[in-house]
This record gives C-alpha cells, sequence and structure tokens, in this order.
C-alpha cells in the first residue's frame, strides 16, 4: 500500500496537526480509505470544530453534548401525543456550482433529517441570498450569474419537493451584492410524529443485521461535505462532481418505505447517509450505541462495479438510509424495501469489538474506534476581534441624511425585489400536497398547516437579515428570533421552538468569528427569553468567494402552536369599518431615529450604514402572547408585523390583501421618513373591529405594551392613504399591486 | 359507495384523495396499488395527482401501462365512474382513455395557485351538479391540453369539455389561462361521461379551513349515487 503523503491529507482537508492526531489515535499508518474518513468527519461540516465552543450558548445543545447526544433534542411536544421535528441545514456551495442540483439536494437531505426520526415530512420553508438581480446593480456579467442562480436554486426546489410531495409552504429571498458569488440556499424541514415513536440512531444488539436501504451509491458527491467546509475559488467548476444528483422519486419512496418499515417494528435505529454518506452512518450509529460494526462494501447496490472502498465510504448520493434491525426480522424491512421498488441489503452485522471495520474484496480496509470520528474532532478556540466598521456604524450620523419624498419612496421600496412579492418564487412551489396547509405562502407573516388528528393548527416561519447583523450582529442575532416569533404570533400562534441556520464567512479571520460568537449570543439569549429553545441547527462557514464573503446570516426558523387552526388570521381580507391599531412594545433605545441599517436607507439612499434597533425582547414576549390572546379569542381579525420597509410598507401590504382601501394617520415625530420607513422592532398592525378598539387598548396597556389607533378598513376606497404630519401619501391600491408585484418578474425579464 | 384511489409509485396525492373522499364527501374509500389487476368490490375510481415514477418518461406514460389500468379501462368501459386528477389526468390520457396529451406550461414553470373553472358540460355524472364559477387549487408543471385539430373539434362539437379556466365570472382570457392549455381546457370527460379526467384539484378543496369547499360540487356525485 502506497504511504500516505501530505498532499493526499491535504488536498482532502486534514490539517498536518490533524494528521499526527489521527497517527496518534490509529496506532498506525492509516489506509486512504481511512484519511478519507477522518478528513470528512472532522470537517467542520461534520466536527463543528469552530463552532461547537460558541454552540454552547444555546442551552439545549449544551446539554444534549454533555448528556444523551443530540437526537432527541429535536422533538417538540404539542400535545394530542404529538410532536414537531424540524431542522435547517444549508446547500450553499453546491448551490454556487449546480444550483438546480445544489438546491435539490437540500431539500432532500433535510427532508431525510426528519424521516430518520420516525416523522412525517409534512412541510417544507427555504431561506435563500443571492447577489442582485436588476440590470445596473453590478457588472452585467455578475447580475445574469446572480439571475442564473436565482432560477436554478427555486427551480431546484420545486422540481425536488414538489415531486416529493412535502409542500413548500413558506421563506423568504433577499439580494444582495455581498451573495453574489456565493449564494445562501438554506432548507428547513418539519416533521410530524406520534411522541412515543420517536426512532433513535443508536446501533445496538450485538449480531443484528446493519441494513443498506435506498438508492444505490455511486460516484457522485465525494468529498461534498469537505466541500462544504472550504472557501469557494476560481476552481469551482472543477468541483462539480462533488455535487450530488437528486432523485425525489427514489426520495418519496424512501419515505413510504422508511415509514411503513418503521411501523413493523423490526428496526431497532436507522439514520440517512447525508453528508459522508457511509462514513457518518456507519460511526455515528455505532459511536451512539457503543458498539462495533462490521460492514462488507461487496454487498452494497453500486452504480459502478470499480467502485473502491474509499469512493464508497465517501459517496454522497442521494435518497439512502442506514438501518438496523432485530435479528431474524430483517426479511419484513427487505419486503417493504422491495414492494416500493427500492434496493435494499443487509451488509453487515452490529458487533461488540467497539470498532467499525470495512470491508472490501476480503480485504479490510478501514478498522476504526468510531468515537474517535465521531467525538475527537479538534476543536478550535479562534481568537475574534470587533472590526473597525462596527463603531463606524454606531457612530452613524442620520442627521446628514436628507428626508426624501414619502411617496416616491414607498412606490421605489416596493418595487424593490427585497421587499416586492415574491410570488413568482412560491407560485413554482406546490405549498397544498398534503392538504394540511391553512395559510400558505404571501397571505400571512407565517405559513398555517392544519394536520390531521388535531384541531390544533402550527405556524411556521423562517427569518433572518445579514446586513442588520453584519452592521451589529448581537443585534441581528436578536432580531432574527423576536421577528421569526412575531411572525408566526402574528398568525395568532404561541412561538414554542426555534432551529437556526448559521451562515458566516472563514471562521479563522477574527472579524468573522466576532460576528458568529455576537449573533449566536444574541440569537441564545433571545431564544431564552423568548421561551422558544433551539432545538436544532446547522452551521455553514467558509462562505466566501473571489467576489467577497457574504454577510453573516443567522436564519431563525420558529414553530408556533395555536390551539385551534380555525382561529388563524392572515394580512386580509378584513371587515368593512374594522380599525387599524399600532402595537408596539417600549423600545430601550432607538439609535439613529430607526432608520440604520434600514432597508430605506439602502434603496433609497445608497447608504448600507447605521446600526439596527435593538429589540426590548421580554416586551416582544409578551407581545406574543397579547396576540396570542387576542387572535385567539377572535377579535384581532388580521395581523401583521412591521419589518423591512417599516410602517409605510406593512400598511401597504395589507392594503393589498384587505380588499379595499386603509385611511391612516399617524404623528410625524422628529423625522417623516423615520416614522413612515424607520423599522422599529417589536410593531405590529392589528385589525380590530370597532366596539373592541378600547379593549385592545387596555389589554395592551396592562401588558406593559400600548395599542394605539391609527386607522381604518374603507370596503369602498380604492386607495392606500397615510396623513403624517404635514406629508399625504394616496396612491391606489392597484399602484400599489402593480409595483409590488411585477418587481421580481421584472428583473427576470419575464411577464408577472 | 366505496372509491378506489389508485396508488402508483410516486402518487403524492393519494392521501389528499383518501381523506378528503371519507372525511369530507362522506363516501368510503381504500388505496388500490397499481400491481392489483381488479376492480372489484368498487364504485368508482380516483386516480390521484404527484408524479408517478418521477415524470421520468412522459408524464403518466409508465403508469398507464401498469396492470391496474387494464382493470380501469374494463371499468370504464362498462360506463362506472373514473376520475383523473393532475397526474391522473395524465396517466388516463396516456391510458387512451381521453383524447390529447399534456404539456409543459406555457411559461415553462411549475404553478401553484387557485383559478376560476367554469363548468362547460353540465350532463356528465361529475359535472351534474356544479352549478356556478368554482375556485379550484392547481399544482402542476406539465398542465398545457393540447389536441390535433381534428380531435379538439370532435371534443368541443359533442360538448366534452367539462371544465374551462376562466375569470370569477365566467370570463375567458388567456390571462386567465394558467398554462396555455387549448381552448382553456381544464378538464374533459369521455364520450360517455364517467370519465373525468382534470387538471386542477378538487380534493384540495372540500374543507373550509384548507380555503375553500367547491371541488366539493365535483365529488359531491359520488354521495348521492350508487351503493
Amino acid at each position: 500500500m502506497a504511504a500516505i503523503t501530505p498532499d493526499v491529507y491535504l488536498s482532502m482537508g486534514l490539517r498536518s496537526s490533524e494528521y499526527d492526531l489521527l497517527l496518534k489515535r490509529l496506532g498506525r499508518e492509516p489506509t486512504l480509505t481511512e484519511v478519507g474518513m477522518f478528513a470528512v468527519m472532522w470537517s467542520e461540516h461534520c466536527g463543528y470544530k469552530y463552532s461547537r465552543p460558541v454552540l454552547a450558548f444555546f442551552k439545549k445543545y449544551k446539554e444534549a453534548m454533555e448528556g444523551s447526544g443530540l437526537e432527541n433534542a429535536g422533538v417538540v411536544e404539542i400535545g394530542d401525543g404529538l410532536g414537531v421535528t424540524m431542522k435547517v441545514e444549508s446547500h450553499n456551495h453546491p448551490s454556487a456550482v449546480e444550483p438546480y442540483q445544489g438546491a435539490a439536494t437540500g431539500v432532500g437531505g433535510i427532508i431525510r433529517d426528519i424521516l430518520t426520526m420516525g416523522a412525517r415530512p409534512i412541510a417544507g420553508l427555504n431561506s435563500l441570498r443571492f447577489g442582485p438581480i436588476r440590470d445596473g446593480e453590478d457588472d452585467p456579467a455578475v447580475v445574469r450569474r446572480n439571475r442564473f442562480l436565482f432560477e436554478g436554486v427555486v427551480a431546484g426546489i420545486a422540481g425536488y419537493g414538489n415531486c416529493v410531495g412535502v409542500p413548500t409552504v413558506g421563506g423568504e429571498v433577499f439580494f444582495h451584492a455581498r451573495f453574489s458569488g456565493n449564494p445562501l440556499v438554506n432548507a428547513m424541514c418539519v416533521g410530524l410524529l406520534e411522541c412515543d415513536k420517536v426512532t433513535t440512531a443508536a446501533a445496538s444488539g450485538v449480531g443484528n443485521p446493519v441494513i443498506y436501504l435506498g438508492s444505490a451509491t455511486g460516484k457522485d458527491g465525494i468529498h461534498g461535505a469537505t466541500f462544504a467546509s472550504d472557501s469557494l475559488g476560481e476552481d469551482n467548476e472543477a468541483k462539480r462532481p462533488n455535487v450530488q444528483i437528486g432523485d425525489p422519486f427514489a426520495e418519496k419512496q424512501v419515505i413510504e418505505a422508511t415509514l411503513e418499515a418503521l411501523g413493523t417494528g423490526a428496526i431497532v435505529a436507522i439514520q440517512d447517509m447525508g453528508a459522508a454518506g457511509l462514513t457518518c452512518s456507519t460511526t455515528e450509529m455505532a459511536s451512539k450505541g457503543s458498539v462495533g460494526m462490521d460492514v462488507d462494501l461487496d454487498l452494497v447496490p453500486m452504480r459502478e462495479r470499480d467502485m473502491t472502498a474509499y469512493e464508497l465510504m465517501l459517496s454522497e448520493s442521494q435518497e439512502r438510509m442506514l438501518a438496523v434491525a432485530h435479528l431474524g426480522r430483517e426479511q419484513e424491512v427487505l419486503d417493504v424495501f422491495h414492494k416500493w421498488g427500492l434496493p435494499a441489503v443487509v451488509i453487515g452485522r452490529v458487533t461488540d469489538d467497539g470498532l467499525v471495520t470495512i470491508r472490501r474484496h476480503g480485504k479490510i480496509e478501514a478498522q476504526v474506534n468510531p468515537k474517535v470520528l465521531t467525538d475527537e474532532c479538534p476543536v478550535y478556540e479562534t481568537p475574534w476581534e470587533e472590526p473597525a466598521y462596527f463603531n463606524v456604524a454606531r457612530s452613524f450620523d442620520i442627521g446628514k441624511v436628507p428626508v426624501a419624498d414619502p411617496q416616491e419612496s414607498l412606490l421605489r421600496l416596493l418595487a424593490c425585489p427585497n421587499i416586492a412579492s415574491k410570488r413568482w418564487v412560491y407560485r413554482q412551489y406546490d405549498s397544498e400536497v398534503q392538504t394540511q396547509t391553512s395559510v400558505g405562502c404571501g397571505a400571512a407573516d407565517a405559513a398555517v398547516l392544519a394536520p390531521r388528528g388535531t384541531l390544533k393548527g402550527l405556524a411556521l416561519a423562517i427569518d433572518g437579515n445579514g446586513l442588520k447583523t453584519y452592521l451589529d450582529p448581537f443585534v441581528g442575532g436578536q432580531l432574527a428570533v423576536v421577528e421569526a416569533a412575531r411572525n408566526v404570533a402574528c398568525t395568532g400562534a404561541r412561538p414554542v421552538a426555534a432551529t437556526d441556520g448559521l451562515n458566516f464567512g472563514n471562521p479563522e479571520k477574527p472579524h468573522v468569528f466576532w460576528q458568529f460568537h455576537e449573533a449566536v449570543r444574541g440569537i441564545a439569549e433571545a431564544c431564552e427569553t423568548m421561551e422558544t429553545p433551539v432545538v436544532s441547527g446547522n452551521v455553514s462557514f467558509y462562505n466566501q468567494s473571489d467576489l467577497g464573503e457574504v454577510l453573516p446570516t443567522p436564519m431563525i426558523g420558529m414553530l408556533g402552536v395555536l390551539e385551534s387552526a380555525e382561529r388563524r388570521v392572515g394580512m386580509g381580507p378584513l371587515t368593512d369599518g374594522a380599525l387599524l391599531m399600532l402595537v408596539s412594545t417600549p423600545l430601550n433605545v432607538v439609535p439613529q431615529s430607526g432608520l440604520g441599517a434600514s432597508a430605506y436607507l439602502a434603496e433609497i439612499h445608497g447608504i448600507e450604514n447605521g446600526v439596527p434597533v435593538p429589540p426590548n425582547v421580554p416586551a416582544e414576549h409578551r407581545l406574543c402572547r397579547f396576540l396570542e390572546k387576542t387572535i385567539g379569542d377572535g377579535w384581532v381579525e388580521a395581523a401583521h408585523d412591521v419589518s423591512d420597509g417599516g410602517l409605510a410598507v406593512c400598511l401597504s401590504e395589507m392594503a393589498m390583501a384587505s380588499g379595499g382601501g386603509l385611511n391612516v394617520s399617524l404623528d410625524s415625530g422628529d423625522r417623516l421618513d423615520a416614522a413612515l420607513f424607520g423599522e422599529f422592532p417589536g410593531w405590529v398592525v392589528v385589525v380590530v373591529p370597532p366596539a373592541r378598539a378600547v379593549e385592545t387598548a387596555q389589554l395592551a396597556e396592562r401588558m406593559a405594551l400600548s395599542a394605539t389607533l391609527i386607522g381604518a378598513f374603507d370596503a369602498g376606497s380604492a386607495n392606500l392613504t397615510i396623513a403624517c404630519g404635514d406629508a399625504t401619501i394616496r396612491v391606489p391600491v392597484s399602484s400599489l399591486r402593480e409595483r409590488y408585484e411585477h418587481a421580481i418578474p421584472a428583473a427576470m425579464h419575464v411577464e408577472a | 359507495m366505496n372509491v378506489a384511489v389508485l396508488r402508483f409509485p410516486g402518487s403524492n396525492c393519494d392521501q389528499d384523495a383518501l381523506c378528503s373522499l371519507r372525511e369530507d364527501i362522506g363516501v368510503g374509500a381504500q388505496y388500490v396499488w397499481h400491481e392489483e389487476d381488479a376492480l372489484a368490490g368498487f364504485d368508482a375510481v380516483f386516480v390521484p395527482g404527484g408524479f408517478t415514477y418521477g415524470d421520468y418518461l412522459r408524464c403518466g406514460a409508465i403508469a398507464s401501462r401498469s396492470p391496474i389500468m387494464d382493470a380501469v379501462r374494463r371499468f370504464a368501459a362498462d360506463g362506472r365512474p373514473v376520475i383523473g386528477v393532475c397526474n391522473g389526468f395524465q396517466v388516463l390520457c396516456e391510458a387512451g382513455l381521453l383524447p390529447g396529451a399534456l404539456m409543459q406550461n406555457a411559461s415553462q414553470k411549475f404553478v401553484c395557485d387557485h383559478i376560476w373553472l367554469t363548468v362547460a358540460n353540465r350532463s356528465s355524472y361529475w359535472t351534474r351538479h356544479v352549478d356556478r364559477v368554482l375556485r379550484i387549487p392547481i399544482a402542476h408543471g406539465e398542465g398545457r391540453y393540447v389536441a390535433d385539430e381534428e380531435t379538439l373539434r370532435r371534443v368541443e362539437d359533442e360538448g366534452r369539455v367539462a371544465f374551462r379556466y376562466s375569470g370569477p365570472n365566467g370570463e375567458r382570457d388567456p390571462r386567465f389561462n394558467p398554462n396555455g392549455s387549448m381552448d382553456d381546457i381544464a378538464g374533459l370527460v369521455n364520450e360517455a361521461g364517467n370519465v373525468l379526467g382534470m387538471m386542477p384539484h378538487p380534493e384540495r378543496a372540500t374543507k373550509a379551513i384548507l380555503g375553500g369547499e367547491d371541488g366539493r360540487l365535483i365529488l359531491a356525485g359520488l354521495s348521492l349515487v350508487g351503493a
């Protein structure tokens, strides 16, 4: 056997010090297959070697790492014996290289993560970031590439999600030059299961058969996890073979077969084959169960005959699962998979020697203690440093920014792709398959599902703001949490749990690690106060390319529960004469009049500076309870939070959903533009019948919030009218819609 | 009334159809696996939507060659009710039970939306209870109905167009046609009127909490006749 030279392990992403550790732990020279296995398991993608110390901010994560492991942390009990599992996964690098397949396999991977818990995947969401798509916003070739990536990613999510029959019910898209070259593609999946049927990934029972389930293994996606743990560069195109190819038809069969096979009771443990494929599934299952595993690769279904042990262990071919069955009951599992037309083969046994042994052509190709791979990945404490730009942002002087024309600003903001309707996107997603979608994309601040078997509703949202997080990472982290919580609360749900997708640049750079550290601290603190524990998550580093590093973008997926799905509300339609009230949290500090890091400043003035307003997190918690009560009691008929573009954009969106017109009157305060476009966290517009206005204000006051009457809905009107100080905006709702609906199709050069 | 809901590899609206029929329409419904070759004991057949065999050949082409489809042909020839929705419509066309074909949407994109449907033939088994314009969900990438000129004329002359895409008041306009179907055709029936294929999903619109109940008017026929 050829000796392993430094260029071999370095090219796989292992450092010299890590290789030395490997030698020490193995006590001998490794085989090529073993080096490959170490390289993927000790990559950031699988080993979390930079993020682990910071993730300890998350209570559940810390408990899980110190206790029984992470796998069951993800089940949220919602009552009626039902549990929800959810998780976000990034597929940024594959999507930068091959957008359709990159996004499609991201969806497929996260669906299997949910399936592996024994849950039926019931909904998908996604959070996407691309470079600018409007002509003139960047170099023409870059803009064309951004559009190509955007179009391909959306088509990939649609192509996979629609076929596999998991409705895509929500998401967000944001465009910024810092994502040119390195888009962010985070897919979230939500599953529903009976709480007493949660599965485990811990292999057990010496002699029990290890069963390979699902599609055959090919040479695709080899070293995908290592690819994900490196920066994108000029050799992107050469990395196309690292991208896996998705087969949603096979995935659909895997879902049905897996759930049916779990129903037989013959399965002891199961895990999907995701990043690092057979390497990850064999070593993690053995490690979690503190057992050994003896696997004969000759038995693995293969797409090509000549595959080596190295290729088989490192392949990330999709739509595969690994299971351990009770001895003697393997045929029950095999029969179910065969009925669904899928390969299913016993490839090994659980052993008591504590080693994972991998054989190929009768030879042992790898033999390692799995715990070394899963638990002993070196952890790096990176120095972090507050970058100079943060001080500049904090001392930004809003006084030097002129007040722009309000009506023109509003129309421009509505036509900005970041704010404009994402209908062009979500119309491509089947949001209703499984017939549990009560509120789909675009009709409310969150999607609402009405699952069979319960009267409860599930509200789902995903949120994050990279620009705000860049300008103040701690506040950006907090804001992602409170906004996601507020969004589900605006449907009437109580926010109960969060999942995160943390997307950052190169963690070895001190300013990036500072961004990461601060953002995670903000998320963890906010989740604690909001009583929405982070139950799962994903970290994606090295999001940078020749065009620079991405805006630090933590995305928060939020689950809310409605006691009665029937009580859910959206943004409209409204009842004639209903009143609009602005419910708000008291803010401790309002830097830069609420215009720092705002969409107004960026889009109208071309300034990306200043800092976002820090949320009053305890008050946000009360605000969510206020919404839950008033909507649950049936007196608030619509609710929408103030987000990008401020109150004027919020009111425009409500006007478009209302079925008529709105007449609103606002205080202009110290700046007209701040009153209209300032981005104040903890602001929600609720719509109530006139008879309930006083009660609404009183309840708000009792909860240390305020509720102010700002206007009314007029079914006979076709205009949005906002009087603000001396200025008046008066626009036909049809003009708002024209701007709002056509912006993205126009940028993509297609008809709306 | 006992409805057979066919299950092919890749069907993904099978559960939706089953639940809608049982829970909302109030008739019996059972899954029937594609490898079965008989429909004994069933009074109607529902061919559900999805992506049979991944739509990797022409949509519905492989499923239309399944053993169960021979049974469906015999069942239909006996004049008994058969409905195919979305991919199920494609399967019925590929099986030769309905004329024409469904091609990629004119936009070349998958489209999920709620559209207006005007009933064009009110005398068939499936359309006899439809007395107004319906609001029904669609979700398909290949729903553009096409047929050669002669077939199209025959279908029109024989009054076999069941539904057309329209505006809320029944008005016909290209902007209300979501996929570029010829003559705005959203669904059609066979000569005897017992076999209906349609792209929109009535089974997704039988419960108020899902946003509408207009699908009941199409499926209601099942609960009003038969066993």
